[in-house]
């Protein structure tokens, strides 16, 4: 209980120390989620707006099958992104595996089905409210979904909120195909895991404290837009 | 800037309008049959009814909204399809509003329409946020307003882009009097400058007011059509007398 007890007075001291091998930790982790939440964004925003707005044959199983993606178990995600990106995989020839690119695409491939599929719930029922209105004033499909992305700007947010949570938490996807290699792609999950196997429980309690630091913050954003949303529907 | 009383568009005008064994049915119901109507030119029609007569439908199919199950809707020869409605506009029972600020609602109808540039559209939206009385509120989002506003707020963004039909379901239905007042000021002005006006209503004092002519619906049929005058002093049909009378009409 002792060791306990030192393991995170240790940790407080890193941290409020600004350790630098920490703070290196924290900012790739930062750096790596942020990207891949962007790319998900890139993707995920258009997507889920267009199976909302569209009727075309298979819709029905194209949402069921996102829904699926949404709960994919990070650890195939990077097999796959893994088979992909090796030496003798089709993409291999990018030379990109164990470096931070591979864990953008791998997270961004767990992100994208998140977004994708809350954009769309929030898109479809923004959009039974105004498709008369558009219909009425002759506006274009590709006009309507910008215009509906706009406005459910708010929820849209959380949705990439909810993505950002996913991405800077999971540790499946970018320890196959980022390695773990020190200075290089070594993540906040990933060290801990690694360093509570080595037995080294300051630095791993040190990153945990992080880690529910950024949640915290997180869930009050989504709160704090929550209640923006809420006021912008009234 | 430019006005373009519709009447002055002759030849190209989008009236009159006709409809033929005009048929709805949803779920096996008719919810309308066999109308045939004109709408020519002369300002004001309303469409009265009791609840459940069809009147929104009729204004929805009328606008290109719904499609017939039978039947067709004509604009001096033409479908009612995009290029029809964009001539067009219409102000529902509950406005749709966007997230956005009032001033910032007029613009998008205005930039969607594309007929005006930058500048134009922005006197536009103070000229029509003027006449709706919002110009203080500008700013505010649109969605803060109070029903009244937000209702003036849809009109005066339907008569932005100058339609030269415009459509108004049950437009003071959910108004207090005050609130009722102000849209029929601002509807008798956008009348009075040439647009054509289709208001359902079932609300006979607004009719009185706003029509020149009177379309009256019962489950799902035209019973009558006849000039306003007419049609509240001698009605024609037992079943409009009843409605007139105030008589339970079912």
């Amino acid at each position: 209980m002792d060791d306990f007890g030192a393991a995170f007075l240790t940790a407080f001291d890193l941290i409020l120390g600004f350790d630098a091998e920490l703070v290196r930790i924290v900012a790739l982790s930062l750096q790596v989620s942020l990207s891949a939440v962007a790319c998900a964004a890139l993707i995920g925003l258009p997507l889920g707006a267009l199976i909302a707005v569209f009727r075309f044959p298979g819709k029905q199983a194209a949402i069921v099958l996102l829904n699926a993606l949404m709960g994919l178990p990070p650890v195939v995600a990077g097999l796959a992104i893994y088979l992909l990106l090796s030496r003798s995989g089709p993409l291999g020839g990018l030379g990109l595996l164990f470096t931070p690119e591979a864990m953008v695409i791998a997270q961004a491939v767990l992100v994208t089905p998140i977004v994708a599929a809350l954009t769309r719930q929030t898109i479809e029922d923004l959009h039974a409210e105004y498709a008369e209105q558009f219909r009425s004033l002759a506006v274009g499909p590709f006009q309507a979904i910008a215009t509906l992305l706009w406005d459910g700007r708010y929820s849209l947010f959380t949705a990439l909120l909810a993505g950002f949570g996913r991405a800077i938490a999971e540790v499946g996807a970018v320890i196959v195909v980022g390695g773990n290699i020190a200075h290089v792609t070594r993540v906040m999950t990933t060290t801990i895991a690694l360093e509570t196997s080595k037995g080294n429980l300051e630095l791993a309690l040190g990153l945990g404290i992080v880690l529910i630091l950024l949640a915290v913050l997180i869930n009050a954003a989504v709160m704090t837009l929550r209640g923006a949303t809420a006021q912008a529907n009234w | 800037m430019r006005e373009l009383p519709p009447q002055q568009r002759d030849g190209d005008g989008l009236l009159p309008a006709t409809t033929s064994k005009l048929d709805f049915r949803a779920g096996g119901t008719a919810l309308l049959q066999d109308v045939d109507l004109v709408l020519d030119r002369q300002s004001a029609t309303a469409i009265m009814g009791p609840n459940g007569a069809g009147k929104s439908l009729l204004l929805r199919l009328l606008h290109g909204l719904l499609r017939p199950t039978a039947g067709a809707v004509r604009w001096n020869g033409h479908a009612p399809d995009r290029a029809v409605r964009r001539r067009q506009a219409m102000v529902f029972q509950k406005p749709v509003l966007l997230r956005r600020s009032v001033a910032a609602n007029v613009h998008y109808a205005l930039r969607v329409h594309g007929e005006l540039s930058r500048p134009q559209r922005r006197e536009r939206v103070s000229e029509v946020l003027a006449q709706a009385g919002l110009a203080e509120l500008a700013r505010r989002p649109a969605r803060v307003l109070s029903g009244g506003e937000q209702q003036r707020l849809a009109l005066a963004r339907a008569w932005a882009t100058r339609p030269e039909v415009l459509f108004l379901d049950e437009p003071t239905a959910n108004l207090d009097p005050q609130g009722a007042h102000a849209v029929e000021r601002m509807v008798a002005e956008i009348k009075s400058r040439g647009t054509k006006i289709v208001v359902t209503t079932h609300d006979l004092g607004q009719a009185k007011r706003l029509a020149d002519e009177v379309l009256f619906l019962h489950r799902g049929r035209l019973v009558e059509q006849s000039p306003a005058a007419t049609f509240f002093d001698r009605p024609q049909s037992a079943q409009a007398q009843a409605f007139l009378a105030g008589d339970l009409v079912l």
